[in-house]
């Protein structure tokens, strides 16, 4: 299908010793798969927080630099640890994730997720105030995250039922 | 226990989750958003407990704005979790992870219950300072239950395939 052009990348990674030794020690995919949710919990309490105070639902007592100082150091750790589980996940399996349409679906919304919520953050350095000055614009950032990160999550589960038969 | 199990499968919306090819991956994909936002939340005032974060509010005002969506999503989990169940509750009812799981859930939700009636009865009084040995103790619990639930949550559907 669409997604040919990465079978021999596949083929070739589910060979390698390292594919093999995950898929022998049976409790290294699901200790990796709590960790990939444990990380997702911190990218979604803390994107879900910030993107609630853009919306206006804390009031003003909290300025949005305030949020985006105290959530998104964790926001951004917690991706570099989805992005190595993740990692280990296609090793282990790699037809699994890598021929799926919604795997490379997901990846895109990562990209486009981590955007709008760098968006955010960068308007900050320089006036801490922005946001507050920008209220339209914080209100469609923040509907627009919040959108485009729940269709990550919903990707990445849908990966399990979407398999392509003929890969 | 087995025949309210068999009679929780033969519901009618039991066997449409279990027959279906997108009801029982819908209501799972609820049951990861909720959650991943119930154990986010709730981490976000276990660490507070624990002392590892200040976050220039007090613990009080931290929690009022916090615990409001961790009960919500706890509310969502356990419906869309209960769903899941019943679709296959004689198989999901034998399972080691599964029983491990609704056990420690429960420790976890007694453990949420009494830290919000008993040790928020004085907090009034270290809402603004270092917690009480008291308070870490109920934040590290918290924290190990929590991620225990996701762990054997995970672990489930590894034994039922
Ligand atoms: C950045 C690199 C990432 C990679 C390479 C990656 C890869 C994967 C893989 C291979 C799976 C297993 C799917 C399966 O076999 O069924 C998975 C599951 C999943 N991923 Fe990711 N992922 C990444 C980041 C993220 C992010 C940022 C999120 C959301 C915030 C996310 C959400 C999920 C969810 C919800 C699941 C299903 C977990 C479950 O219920 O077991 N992933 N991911
Ligand atoms: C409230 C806190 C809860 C947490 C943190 C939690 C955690 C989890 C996790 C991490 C998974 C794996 C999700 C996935 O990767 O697809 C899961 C699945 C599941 N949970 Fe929960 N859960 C909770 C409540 C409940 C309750 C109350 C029930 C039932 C009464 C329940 C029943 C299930 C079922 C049936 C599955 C599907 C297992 C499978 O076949 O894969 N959960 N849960």
């Amino acid at each position: 299908m669409a997604l040919d052009f990465v079978a021999p990348l596949a083929t070739w990674l589910a060979a390698t010793p390292l594919s093999a030794l995950i898929g022998e020690v049976a409790w290294i995919v699901p200790a990796v798969q709590s960790l990939h949710i444990l990380a997702i919990s911190v990218v979604v309490a803390g994107v879900f927080l910030i993107d609630l105070r853009l919306l206006g639902a804390f009031g003003e007592s909290d300025g949005i630099a305030a949020y985006t100082r105290r959530y998104l150091p964790w926001v951004w750790w917690a991706l570099a640890v989805l992005l190595v589980t993740g990692a280990i996940m296609i090793v282990s399996e790699p037809v699994r994730a890598l021929r799926n349409t919604t795997f490379v679906v997901k990846m895109v919304l990562i990209v486009v997720a981590v955007t709008l919520t760098g968006a955010t953050q960068r308007p900050l350095k320089a006036d801490p105030d922005f946001w507050r000055d920008h209220k339209t614009r914080a209100r469609a950032l923040a509907l627009a995250s919040l959108t485009v990160w729940v269709a990550v999550i919903a990707c990445g589960r849908w990966i399990a039922y979407t398999q392509d038969p003929g890969a | 226990m087995t025949a309210l199990w068999s009679a929780l499968e033969r519901l009618p919306w039991s066997i449409a989750i279990r027959e279906g090819s997108y009801l029982f991956p819908t209501i799972e994909t609820v049951h990861v958003l909720a959650i991943t936002l119930l154990v986010g939340t709730i981490t976000i005032v276990d660490l507070r407990l624990l002392g590892l974060t200040d976050s220039g509010k007090s613990l009080r005002a931290l929690s009022a704005q916090i615990l409001p969506f961790t009960w919500g999503s706890f509310c969502v989990a356990t419906i869309s979790g209960a769903l899941m169940f019943a679709s296959r509750a004689t198989v999901y009812a034998g399972t080691a992870p599964f029983q491990a799981k609704m056990g420690v859930l429960l420790a976890a939700g007694a453990n949420m219950l009494l830290f919000q009636v008993i040790l928020f009865r004085d907090v009034a009084q270290w809402d603004r300072l270092a917690p009480p040995p008291r308070a870490k103790l109920a934040g590290a619990l918290s924290l190990g239950f929590w991620i225990a639930v996701v762990v054997l949550g995970r672990w489930t559907g590894f034994v039922m395939s």
